[in-house]
């Protein structure tokens, strides 16, 4: 008799136990859910000039702040100035068109760069002083590519 | 000393096949007026081996300029004109603070009367004083003598400034837009003429010295100073020239003539 009732409260409290993980597991899934609906929206990334980018892009989106202080130091202590890792060849060939047909300057959200640090919410500071935009010249010649 | 006058040809001697090498492609780069006489033509010429886009300057290079004053006009202002177009450099109408690369100088010896004007700019010292001082490495001299600051390491203290007796560097006050692609400029940096290095690398003159030859009274010659076939060596070798507080020591890459 003793027997048959502690196996009867053990099945209880291992039904209890399964019906709180359960009931938890609900909950935290609506919870995940809600951030995502609430969440930053993903970036949308536009897409460069030509067929690929210098470097892979999952290289590049990793790598592309080391590669770019490598090129930095380069030209301006020893005047390298290879065009493969250049800020001036990033800028030009992800130049983003305003509604102006000018290209945007980083001070806009849909900038190549910004789009995707905004998601990050990282600082660039490479805009304070150099150029955001390529210049005018370049985007003219560069206007039939696309 | 004696013993050069004694062997005028120097321990090696004469070389004919050398010399008359050197004429033909002499001939052949510019007019010769006469003897020993040329065009401006010869010292826009562009130096015989170009570097590549991939190879650091070289120490074996010295980038210096050579200004002839009695050819330097008071009333033209072409030199800072063009350095303010290339650069990007945009005044806020504050001329005690603005960003000045190079400038006009105006001098005047009450004794003859003499009248002069001159374009200062940084002289790009072999001994900079703006680097000694530096206290973070920012100021530096290329390997081919230009003196620049590397902005990334700047820390806006402008002791640079204090040390520069030519008063040759501008420290940026306010926030910058829209600079030129090949001029980086910002706030809270100190920065002073590069003698165009953009323009160097890329085997083109700087942009004072093409818009003095251009439009202005040709007064200023750019070359390397350590080549002695480079039209500016020939002249300086030839006719005397000075550097400004030579007394310094400080060995400035920017030579003055008729000073």
């Amino acid at each position: 008799m003793a027997r048959r009732r502690s196996i009867v409260a053990m099945v209880t409290l291992a039904a209890i136990v399964l019906l709180t993980v359960t009931g938890l597991a609900v909950v935290a899934d609506a919870v995940e859910e809600n951030s995502a609906a609430r969440g930053v929206p993903l970036p949308v990334i536009p897409r460069g000039q030509g067929e690929n980018c210098v470097e892979d892009t999952d290289f590049m989106r990793r790598n592309h702040m080391t590669v770019l202080k490598h090129q930095r130091d380069e030209t301006l202590l020893k005047g390298i100035r290879s065009k493969q890792h250049s800020l001036k060849e990033c800028v030009s060939c992800h130049a983003v068109m305003g509604p102006d047909a000018i290209p945007v300057t980083a001070a806009s959200p849909k900038h190549f760069c910004r789009s995707c640090h905004d998601y990050a919410a990282v600082n660039i500071d490479c805009f304070q002083c150099h150029a955001s935009r390529p210049p005018l010249e370049v985007v003219v010649a560069g206007a039939g590519r696309e | 000393m004696s013993s050069k006058t004694d062997n005028p040809g120097g321990a090696r001697g004469f070389d004919p096949g050398r010399r008359s090498f050197l004429g033909t492609a002499a001939a052949a780069a510019g007019v010769a007026l006469a003897p020993g006489v040329f065009l401006y033509g010869v010292a826009a010429s562009k130096p015989a081996i170009a570097r590549e886009l991939d190879v650091a300057a070289s120490s074996a290079v010295r980038w210096g300029m050579l200004i002839d004053l009695n050819r330097c006009d008071s009333g033209c202002n072409e030199c800072v004109s063009a350095c303010a177009k290339e650069n990007g450099l945009r005044g806020h109408g504050r001329p005690a603070t603005d960003a000045q690369w190079i400038r006009k100088v105006d001098r005047h010896d009450p004794g003859t009367g003499l009248s002069q004007s001159l374009p200062m700019m940084c002289q790009h010292c072999a001994e900079p004083p703006c680097v000694d001082v530096c206290p973070t490495g920012a100021s530096f001299k290329r390997a081919d003598g230009i003196v620049l600051v590397d902005k990334h390491t700047c820390i806006g203290c402008r002791y640079c400034m204090l040390a520069c007796p030519y008063k040759a560097r501008s420290f940026i006050h306010e926030a910058l837009e829209d600079q030129e692609p090949h001029a980086p400029r910002g706030k809270g940096t100190v920065e002073s003429c590069t003698m165009c290095v953009h323009r160097i690398d890329d085997d083109r003159q700087p942009a004072c010295v093409e818009a003095c030859s251009d439009t202005g009274g040709g007064a200023m010659l750019f070359g390397d100073l350590n080549d002695p076939d480079s039209e500016i060596s020939k002249r300086v070798a030839k006719y005397a020239s000075q550097q400004i507080r030579a007394d310094l020591g400080l060995d400035p890459g920017v030579r003055y003539r008729g000073l």
